[in-house]
């Protein structure tokens, strides 16, 4: 059990993080305090070109060292500053919270690496070898607000009123199988790709393993994080446009495959076949975004609760629908989108 | 009588104190209770008593509304979230709009209306008991898994407006008990394990009526062919469905 929100304007007119917070409260039924966290695109326009870093620090000495060893060695730091944070009475300062604006030496690891791929070498790096140091967000443009407590005190804590974006993701969590600490709120983050997850992905080692054979390494001891590494693998590497990564993620049972006319049954048979270890099991609400735009999807037998609205330019998803009406009272549309579909919103 | 009204504002109330003014109220003697500027309050009347109590809640409320209800009449005008009714005794809930998954959940009693559709699950789990049975009634159409385990009532779907009344899996997976009466066509492949269709007599077409009438008359509708039309029935092709697959006998 967790909670969602997330809005997208597709005109990528700014919001700023009042109107999250408020949504995400209302849910806390689905909490437990023990995380809580926020995305938002769009956040460091002053910063746009570079990869915006965030680490959660242990200390300020030994680790933050070794870090900005790394980053030299692999590219140029424009900009770093800890992330402002204020006091709040039940919220423990675990970690600190330090956010770097990065700009990669394509050569610094060879002839063949990108940008990006120098990007997932340094999280794997860190967050492997370096005790102390997690890097929780690597996106460009993209600041990600996150901690073990409840929604209000979380936004309050980092002030995410004092952000603005286009695209906001929220996250209430209710941690079951894993425990809740810093880096195990969500939402997750890799390059362009945030998530925020409700529910569990039972087929979480079989995604692990077919990830770990594309050199991904899972850190967060949390099922989630496949869920985001999965989606940069298909739509970032294998290049799947939003709507087949997602039916890879969550296909159509075979029974319905084989009741479909040929073409389409032959098209979801491969589909299902070449991607049967990215396959998703277990009930799930997720939603995933990039710079483009959003988009949420539930399991196939709908184990887990979403609500979508639009209203004029933004697109609203939801665990409950109350929290789209704390944001806008009067969509112009609000619906149930169907198990295993997508909705997807994006930017114009 | 005159009836006593009070006017409770919900507005950022958390479902506690909520609860606890609507129980002080009904102490009281008030038969009308009206809830301004509900959204997402939990719990909304669980537990409570009172066969001539009515609750009016003006907002979207949220999950678990009525829950172990015992009487009282509630009128959403809104749309719920998950779980209206759930194991709900007796009372009736109209929702002017649409509900979310698991609508009537293990209800064991009363009535549930719901104007538009409701969302996957819807049934789970009902069951009747001598002369309590749950009757949910659905305008327009409901996802997979409508009636999942049942175990006794009646799940009524109108068919009204676009959509097919089903088009999804499942329908009645597990049914050992009770019966779904849903207008317009049910393609036998979305029929769950131990579901069968039977035959859909007059006597199905009168035990349904009243609860059509009702539907009817709150929610201003007047379409004879809600009356006239067939209906696919749907019941458990076996009080044990499953006897063969956990027990050895």
């Amino acid at each position: 059990m967790c909670g969602i929100i997330s809005v997208i304007n597709r005109k990528k007119n700014p919001m700023d993080g009042r109107a999250v917070r408020e949504a995400l409260s209302i849910m806390n039924e689905r909490g437990n305090g023990e995380g809580a966290g926020y995305a938002v695109y769009g956040a460091f326009p002053e910063f746009a070109d570079y990869y915006a870093i965030h680490v959660f620090y242990d200390d300020l000495i030994g680790p933050k060292t070794a870090v900005e060893e790394e980053l030299d060695k692999l590219g140029t730091i424009t900009h770093d500053e800890e992330i402002p944070t204020f006091e709040q009475p039940n919220l423990k300062k675990r970690h600190i919270p330090w956010r770097y604006f990065f700009k990669p030496n394509v050569s610094a690891l060879g002839t063949t690496a990108s940008e990006e791929d120098i990007l997932v070498y340094l999280m794997k790096k860190v967050n492997t070898t370096i005790p102390g140091a997690l890097i929780y967000s690597t996106g460009k443009n993209i600041a990600i607000f996150k901690a073990a407590g409840w929604p209000e005190e979380v936004a309050d804590f980092y002030r995410i009123q004092n952000y603005e974006g286009y695209i906001w993701l929220a996250h209430n969590r209710y941690p079951t199988n894993t425990a809740g600490w810093w880096g195990g709120a969500h939402p997750f983050n890799l390059l362009d790709w945030s998530v925020v997850h409700n529910g569990e992905i039972t087929s979480y080692g079989t995604n692990k393993r077919y990830l770990e054979s594309f050199g991904y390494v899972c850190t967060m001891h949390t099922d989630t994080e496949v869920v985001a590494y999965l989606t940069d693998l298909l739509q970032r590497q294998h290049k799947l446009p939003a709507e087949l990564a997602f039916k890879a993620l969550a296909p159509p049972f075979w029974d319905d495959i084989d009741r479909m006319p040929e073409k389409e049954r032959t098209f979801n048979t491969a589909l299902r076949m070449t991607y049967s270890p990215a396959m998703m099991n277990g009930p799930f609400a997720i939603v995933v975004a990039n710079s483009a735009g959003i988009a949420g999807i539930t399991d196939r037998i709908k184990l887990r609760p979403l609500v979508a609205a639009e209203a004029g330019d933004c697109l609203y998803l939801s665990s409950e629908e109350a929290a789209i009406r704390v944001m806008e009272p009067s969509p112009d549309r609000i619906w149930m989108p169907r198990a295993g579909e997508p909705v997807i919103g994006r930017i114009q | 009588m005159m009836e006593k009204t009070r006017t409770i504002d919900a507005k950022g109330m958390h479902y506690t104190p909520l609860n606890k003014e609507i129980r002080a109220a009904v102490k009281d003697g008030i038969t009308e209770i009206i809830l301004d500027h509900i959204n997402g309050q939990r719990f909304i009347g669980d537990g409570l008593r009172g066969e001539d109590v009515r609750i009016i809640i003006n907002g979207v409320p949220g999950g678990d509304l009525c829950m172990f209800m015992s009487g009282p009449t509630c009128i959403v005008h809104a749309n719920a979230e998950h779980a209206p009714g759930n194991t709900m005794d007796s009372g009736t809930i109209y929702i002017h709009g649409t509900a979310g998954d698991a609508v009537a959940h293990s209800m064991r009693g009363g009535e549930v209306y719901v104007r538009d559709s409701i969302g996957y699950r819807g049934g789970i789990h009902m069951k009747e008991y001598k002369d309590k049975c749950p009757v949910v009634v659905v305008g327009e159409y409901a996802r997979a898994f409508l009636g999942e385990y049942m175990a006794g009532g009646i799940i009524i779907v109108l068919g009204r407006g676009k959509q097919p009344p089903v088009d999804e899996r499942g329908v009645g997976t597990g049914i050992h008990g009770g019966e779904l009466y849903i207008r317009g066509e049910v393609p036998d492949h979305l029929l769950g394990i131990g579901a069968e269709k039977k035959p859909f007599t007059e006597a199905d077409r009168q035990k349904i009526r009243p609860y059509i009438e009702k539907y009817c008359r709150e929610f201003g509708v007047d379409e004879p062919e809600l009356f006239s039309d067939e209906y696919v029935h749907i019941g458990p092709s076996s009080a044990r469905p499953f006897a063969g697959k956990y027990c050895w006998e």
